[in-house]
C-alpha cells in the first residue's frame, strides 16, 4: 500500500486478492460479527427506533431539498460567533485553502481529528506537498498511517489488523514519527492503547493548528458537533489555537432540536453505544475556551452531481455510521480496500461512483459489489435503500460503452427468458454434464468473477423440470368441510 | 463566479424539479422510562457505571468529605479547580494541592498535563444514555480543564440536573456555549472492536450523585 487510491484495479481484481488472505478474512470475521450483534442489542433498547429512523430521513431529506437555504443560515451564523467559512467546489480547492490557512499561521504540522471528508480530498498528501506534517491521531488512523496503509472501514480504519500486527507496527514504527513504543510492549489491547496515548500526548501539548470534520452542523445556531471516543478529539479541538474544519454541505441540520434524533441514531448504529463517550459542540469561538480562530470549510467534491440524481440523492442521507459495512457478505469476505475508496462497503458502492462518476474501472465496478441482499438497508439508521440505488447505478453503467461482458451476459438471460424452449434446452444441457462441470470458469470475464467464488453444484433435476413432473395435473381443490 | 456561488447554483439546478419532500415527523418518544425521579437517577447510576464510571452517592453535607477522599483514594497532589466551584466542596481536600484555572492567568496545557485530578459541578446529566454535560459555566470550567489531567469527578449537585433522555434533554442547552457531552472514560474500540478503558482523555471518571 502506497497511501493513495489512484491506480487501484477494478473491485472483482481487488477482492480476489482479499478473498485469499485468511488472516484478513479471520480479522474482518471476528470484527464485523461482535458489533453486529451488540448494534441489535443498542438498538433494540428502544421501541421507537422505527419512528426515529423515519424522523431522521425526513429531516435529511427536508435539509436536502432546501440546502441552499440552510447552508446560507449557516454560514451566517458561524460568522457572526467569530469563524470565517469558506466553500471548495472540489478536492483540489479545499486542500489549496487548508494548506495556505496552515502557512498563515507558520506552523509546518497539524494534529488531526479522524474525517472521512479530508481523507476523501486527499489532504495529508496535499499538505506533505507544501512541507506540512499532517499527525492522525484516531487509534486506528494512527495505526493506519504507523504502517504507510490505507483505511478499510469507515469507524475502524484498521480494522483489517489484528491486535498482533498492531503491536509490530508500533514496536517498528512509534520511533521514525516521535516518542517510541515502550520496550517489550504487549499486544494487549489496553497495553497499545497506552503506547498511543504516551506517542501521541507531546503532540497534542504542543500543537497550534488542529483539522477535523463535523458530524453535524446546525444551521439555526452555527453549531459543529463532533462525536468520538478517545479523547483525542476533544484535544485537536479544544488545545490547538487555530482550528480547521473541513465537513462535506450535506452535513448541515436545521435545527438544534434535530440532534436530539440524530445523537440517539448515531451512537447505537455506529460504535453500538448507548452514547459515545465523548461529544464536543463549538459555535464559532469562544473567549478564553478553545481556538482563538475557527475556520469552516464547506466542500462540494461531488455532492451537487449526487444531489442531481432522483435516486441516488438519497445516498447524500448517509451520516457514516458503518452499520451497513458490519452486516454486509460482500465486505466481510472482500475488505474494505476492494472498494478503491475511503468509503468502503455498501455505501462506498453507492456514493463513491456517485462522487467520481464512472469512468474509471474500479469506479465502474463498484454497483456490481453487491449480492442486492438487502441486510444495510435494513439496518441504515436513515433509511437510504442501498439495493435501489445500487441497481440504478447499474443500469448507468450499463448503458454506458465498454461494459460489453455484462451487457451480454444481460441480454443473453433476458433472450432465454424470452424463449422458454431453449432456456429448457439450456437446463436440460446443463444438468445432463454436471459432472463434467468445472468449479472455475476458464476465460474472459467469467473467469474473473468465479476465482474467488465456487460455481454452485447443478442440482440433478432442474426447478422447471422438477415442477412438470409434479404438476402434471391441477391441483385438486380440498373437499367441502360440512 | 465564486465557488460560494457556484455551489449554491448547482443545488438550486439539483433540486429544481424535486418535490417537497414529506413534513418532519416528532412522534418519536420524549423518553423510553416511566416518569419517576428517583428511577431515573437510578438509572442514569446504572448506565455511568455500565461504561466504567466510577460512581458514588451522597447529601450535600457528605459531599467535601468523600470528594477528599476520592483524591486521596486517588493518590492526587494536586487539583485543578474551576472558577465558581463551591468552595465548600473541597474543604476537606487538604491532601491535594489546589490550582484554580485563573481566567485572567488560565493554567497552560502543560502545566493541566501534571496535574493530577480535576473536580468540577456539570450542567445536566442524561439518564438513558450515561451522560453528563458540561457547558463552560460556573463550576465547570473550560473544556481543556476536563480533558487533560487524568482523574475527573464530576459532581451532579442535585437531583434536578438529572434529566430522562435526549428529546429532554436538548432544550434546555445552550448552543452557544461549548459543550462537552462525556459518557464513560476516554474509551476505544479500534482494536478488534473491542472496548478498552483509557485513551486521551482522563482515565479515570468518578461521579457523584448528590441528594
Amino acid at each position: 500500500m502506497s497511501g493513495t487510491y489512484l491506480g487501484m484495479p477494478a473491485f472483482p481484481q481487488a477482492a480476489k486478492a482479499a478473498t485469499r488472505d485468511t488472516r484478513l478474512r479471520a480479522n474482518l470475521r471476528h470484527a464485523t460479527h461482535t458489533i453486529r450483534d451488540k448494534r441489535a442489542r443498542a438498538v433494540g433498547e428502544l421501541d421507537d427506533w422505527a419512528v426515529l429512523r423515519e424522523a431522521g430521513k425526513r429531516i435529511k431529506d427536508r435539509t436536502l431539498r432546501h440546502l441552499d437555504t440552510y447552508l446560507l443560515q449557516l454560514e451566517e451564523h458561524v460568522t457572526a460567533a467569530g469563524g470565517t467559512v469558506h466553500w471548495a467546489a472540489d478536492a483540489a480547492e479545499a486542500n489549496r485553502i487548508v494548506a495556505d490557512l496552515v502557512q498563515a499561521t507558520g506552523e509546518t504540522e497539524v494534529v488531526k481529528v479522524k474525517s472521512m471528508a479530508t481523507q476523501e480530498i486527499g489532504l495529508n498528501e496535499a499538505l506533505a506537498a507544501e512541507g506540512i506534517t499532517a499527525y492522525e491521531t484516531d487509534l486506528a488512523e494512527l495505526i493506519v498511517q504507523l504502517g504507510d496503509d490505507l483505511p478499510s472501514h469507515i469507524l475502524v480504519p484498521a480494522i483489517h489488523r489484528n491486535r498482533g500486527e498492531i503491536r509490530d507496527i508500533f514496536a517498528e514504527k512509534m520511533a521514525r514519527w516521535g516518542r517510541p513504543a515502550p520496550e517489550g510492549l504487549t499486544d494487549r489491547p489496553a497495553d497499545l492503547a497506552e503506547a498511543a496515548r504516551l506517542h501521541l500526548r507531546e503532540k497534542f501539548l504542543r500543537a497550534k493548528v488542529g483539522v477535523s470534520g463535523a458530524n453535524f452542523m446546525i444551521a439555526e445556531t452555527g453549531t459543529l458537533v463532533v462525536v468520538e471516543s478517545e479523547g483525542n478529539g476533544r484535544m485537536c479541538l479544544t488545545l490547538p489555537e487555530t482550528l480547521i474544519s473541513v465537513v462535506g454541505i450535506e452535513k448541515v441540520l436545521p435545527t438544534w432540536q434535530d440532534l436530539e434524533v440524530f445523537l440517539q441514531l448515531l451512537p447505537r448504529s455506529s460504535t453500538a453505544e448507548r452514547m459515545n463517550p465523548y461529544t464536543t459542540m463549538w459555535t464559532g469561538t469562544s473567549e478564553g475556551d478553545g481556538p482563538r480562530d475557527f475556520h469552516l470549510v464547506l466542500l462540494d467534491n461531488g455532492r451537487t452531481d449526487t444531489l442531481a440524481d432522483e435516486v441516488g440523492r438519497q445516498v447524500l442521507r448517509c451520516i457514516r455510521c458503518s452499520a451497513c459495512l458490519n452486516v454486509c457478505p460482500v465486505y466481510e469476505r472482500a475488505g474494505g480496500h476492494a472498494y478503491g475508496s475511503p468509503y468502503p462497503g455498501p455505501i462506498g458502492a453507492v456514493l463513491t461512483p456517485q462522487l467520481r462518476g464512472t469512468t474509471s474501472a474500479v469506479d465502474a465496478s463498484l454497483p456490481f459489489a453487491s449480492s442486492l441482499c438487502g441486510a444495510c438497508y435494513e439496518v441504515c439508521p436513515v433509511a437510504i435503500d442501498i439495493p435501489e440505488v445500487l441497481v440504478h447505478l447499474r443500469e448507468q453503467v450499463a448503458g454506458q460503452p465498454g461494459h460489453r461482458a455484462e451487457r451480454a451476459a444481460m441480454q443473453a438471460a433476458t433472450w432465454l427468458f424470452e424463449h422458454p424452449a431453449a432456456l429448457a434446452a439450456a437446463e436440460r444441457a446443463a444438468s445432463a454434464t454436471r459432472a463434467l462441470h468445472p468449479r472455475r470458469l476458464p476465460l474472459g470475464p467469467a473467469k474473473a468473477w468465479t476465482e474467488t467464488r465456487d460455481l454452485p453444484q447443478l442440482p440433478a433435476e432442474s426447478f422447471r423440470s422438477w415442477w412438470q413432473h409434479h404438476h402434471t395435473e391441477p391441483p385438486t381443490p380440498p373437499e367441502p368441510t360440512s | 463566479m465564486s465557488s460560494r456561488d457556484a455551489i449554491l447554483a448547482r443545488i438550486r439546478a439539483a433540486v429544481a424539479d424535486a418535490p417537497e419532500p414529506p413534513p418532519v415527523t416528532r412522534d418519536y418518544r420524549t423518553a423510553h422510562v416511566d416518569d419517576d425521579h428517583a428511577a431515573v437517577v437510578d438509572l442514569l447510576a446504572e448506565n455511568l457505571a455500565d461504561y466504567r464510571a466510577r460512581v458514588h452517592r451522597c447529601t450535600e453535607a457528605e459531599l467535601p468529605a468523600l470528594l477528599a477522599r476520592l483524591l486521596t483514594d486517588h493518590g492526587s497532589r494536586s487539583v485543578a479547580v474551576p472558577p465558581g466551584l463551591p468552595t465548600a466542596w473541597l474543604a476537606a481536600a487538604e491532601g491535594a494541592e489546589q490550582h484554580l484555572d485563573d481566567p485572567e492567568q488560565p493554567l497552560t496545557a502543560r502545566q493541566l498535563d501534571a496535574i493530577d485530578s480535576v473536580v468540577t459541578g456539570c450542567r445536566i446529566a442524561i439518564a438513558e444514555t450515561g451522560t453528563l454535560v458540561l457547558d463552560a459555566g460556573p463550576g465547570q470550567g473550560r473544556r481543556a480543564l476536563t480533558l487533560v489531567p487524568d482523574h475527573h469527578v464530576c459532581v451532579v449537585g442535585s437531583a434536578d440536573q438529572v434529566v430522562a433522555s435526549l428529546p429532554q434533554a436538548v432544550p434546555l442547552l445552550d448552543a452557544t456555549r461549548p459543550l462537552t457531552w462525556i459518557s464513560g472514560p476516554s474509551a476505544t474500540s479500534d482494536i478488534e472492536l473491542d472496548r478498552v478503558e483509557g485513551v486521551h482523555g482522563p482515565r479515570t471518571l468518578e461521579v457523584v450523585l448528590v441528594g
